[in-house]
């Protein structure tokens, strides 16, 4: 019988991360569906609160812990995850693709002979055997692939399954692995609460176009109000900010920018394709590339000076023509209210 | 003084404002009219080597490989720019450059060439690439890389690099929700998948285009065909998105009616 490894790590206070809790749903599917058993490896300094948040999934639990595995670094990683793919002799290891593993999952495929497939969207039995789909080219081009090495590594990108929830109480089985590294962690770095901008977990994706910089109507630019009628609305809405890659890459023509924009902020061809239920486009005036970094967003609409934009026929749901200063003046005005 | 050997790992990829298709090629999926797309060198492993040249300038002795995967006619053709923006010595590998090869492939074919380089210190290696691509975006061929070269002091998603006087790294690396991980690595050997890092896009210079030149020329002659093993890796279909939308133009309304439309849709 085959062997599925869901395979986790806890995030900073013990949990299971929302794509941890994503993937596991996939694999609990896919063991199901060939018939195999589920096992779950678990990586942190301590694993037990994180098994029997989903001890419902009837997997056998595997941990590796300890503080040096509490920190994010390739090596004790890499060195972890192995230990826990050959404890379990694993066929299939499904796991998120988060920052921390999609780092060191690669290593991995290499160490233990097997293949990795990064950033799928999903993994599902047919005929008995796995298959994984994936985007190629940014996110232009879908395709569906297998293949009969093992162990085979999928790493699943967030927002494409439902969260797992079932809890209980899981045995867990302690697996050892090396945690030398010449690395060390020294903090997370970003923006003060009030600053920070980008919400992986917002229900809408606000999107800032080049538009903003550029002279209005009376001939002047404008880039300080637009920083306020920016901020306000993401204030009131607690949306994720988005820009195109033309927004951000003004400050390197020597034109003013909004100064709390950076390449973090840049979806698109050479930026992000986030997930986020709902997006609202402004001033953006993109072609294919453009659009690419809204491949994943569910109900899209637009606000634009031109009506036959070609980012918004046939993209976004609804485009409104008009100023996106005055619009957007007005809808933070409303939100007040 | 810390003295580096920079490779950077980086190969081609259409121009991102060609439109691509799919289409079934006689070992798989592949781009219709590949070879006559115009290409460019793929947008990340570009800050890696601009990233790389910066930091070969700061500290005397250090060296810059840009070790590539693809096919030679178009490497000439990507390299006649590449040359012109930062000094580099090239190894070219004379292979496809497709989204749909297997990056465990690809990874092999790389260390094997990183190996073959005549006077690479492994001590002072600092193995550069982009940490996504937009071919494969698998961002899984570096670590790969690093992995069979025994590097396992790993990065990824770097937007900062810093060196310090006692030759440590302290590396800043992207992470979810808008923020970076610091971390402190004791010093070479290390891989960095590069984000965008912080420099911009040099300017031409013909005169490192010259100079770059009068050994890639050679390079690309002395291309090695690449062999891409037997991967397994089978795909049952590769489709456009079919998602065309029916957009819905709001014209001549004003701006109080649209705000109250956005409004009630944002609170839905």
């Amino acid at each position: 019988m085959s062997t599925i490894l869901y395979l986790a790590h806890t995030e900073a206070d013990g949990t299971l991360g929302r794509n941890a809790l994503e993937a596991l749903t996939a694999a609990k599917a896919l063991a199901d569906g060939m018939g195999a058993e589920l096992a779950a490896g678990i990586v942190g300094e301590d694993v037990q609160a994180a098994a029997d948040s989903v001890a419902g999934c009837g997997a056998k639990f595997y941990g590796v812990s300890g503080p040096e595995f509490g920190q994010s670094r390739y090596a004790s990683d890499v060195n972890a995850c192995e230990a826990l793919v050959k404890a379990c002799g694993a066929d299939v290891v499904v796991a998120p693709a988060t920052a921390r593993f999609s780092r060191s999952l690669p290593g991995v495929a290499v160490r233990v002979d097997g293949r990795v497939d990064t950033h799928c969207s999903a993994v599902s039995a047919k005929d008995g055997k796995p298959v994984a789909e994936r985007w190629f080219y940014r996110q232009r081009m879908k395709g569906e692939l297998s293949r009969d090495e093992r162990p085979w590594i999928v790493t699943l990108s967030p927002g494409c399954y439902e969260q797992f929830g079932e809890s209980g109480s899981a045995e867990v089985e302690s697996v050892s692995a090396e945690s030398a590294s010449r690395t060390k962690v020294t903090g997370i770095k970003s923006p003060d609460v009030d600053e920070q901008t980008i919400r992986p977990d917002a229900s809408m994706l606000f999107v800032t176009g080049a538009g903003w910089t550029k002279k209005q109507g009376d001939g002047q630019t404008h880039v300080k109000q637009a920083e306020g009628v920016i901020l306000d609305f993401l204030t009131k809405t607690k949306s994720s900010l988005g820009s195109s890659k033309s927004l951000v890459d003004i400050s390197g023509e020597g034109h003013e920018v909004i100064s709390f924009l950076t390449h973090l902020h840049q979806v698109g061809q050479t930026g992000s394709t986030p997930r986020h239920p709902k997006g609202l486009a402004t001033c953006c005036h993109g072609e294919e590339p453009h659009v690419v970094g809204w491949r994943f967003i569910k109900d899209r609409r637009a606000i634009n000076t031109d009506a036959s934009c070609g980012w918004a026929q046939g993209k976004a749901d609804v485009l409104y023509v008009g100023d996106a200063f005055a619009i957007m003046e007005k809808v933070n005005e409303l939100l007040n209210g | 003084m810390s003295e580096f050997h920079i490779v950077v790992c980086g190969s081609i990829v259409p121009d991102p404002l060609q439109t691509l298709e799919p289409m079934q090629g006689p070992t798989g999926p592949a781009l219709k009219n590949e070879m006559m797309l115009p290409a460019v060198l793929d947008p990340w492993a570009g800050h890696a080597l601009f990233e790389a040249a910066e930091l070969a300038k700061k500290y005397a002795g250090s060296k810059v490989w840009l070790v590539t995967l693809g096919p030679k006619a178009k490497l000439q053709q990507v390299m006649m720019n590449v040359a012109q923006k930062v000094p580099f010595e090239v190894v070219c590998v004379d292979g496809p450059a497709s989204g749909f090869d297997d990056s465990f492939e690809v990874a092999r074919v790389l260390s094997e060439a990183v190996e073959g380089i005549d006077g690479l210190d492994k001590g002072k290696l600092l193995l550069f690439g982009g940490w996504q691509s937009a071919s494969r975006g698998s961002g899984a061929v570096m670590q790969m890389v690093g992995e069979r070269l025994g590097v396992t002091e790993q990065f990824q998603g770097v937007d900062k690099l810093v060196v310090g006087d006692d030759g440590s790294l302290e590396v800043l690396e992207r992470v979810e929700g808008g923020a970076w991980q610091a971390s402190v690595c004791e010093g070479a050997p290390a891989v960095f998948g590069w984000a965008t890092g912080e420099l911009p896009e040099p300017p031409n210079n013909p005169q490192v285009g010259m100079q770059n030149m009068r050994l890639i020329m050679p390079a690309l002659q002395q291309a090695k065909p690449a062999d891409m093993g037997s991967s397994s890796l089978s795909f049952a279909s590769v489709e456009l998105p079919a998602q065309r939308r029916e957009t819905r133009i709001v014209k001549d309304a004003s701006v109080e009616d649209i705000a109250r439309e956005i409004v009630e849709w944002v609170q839905s």
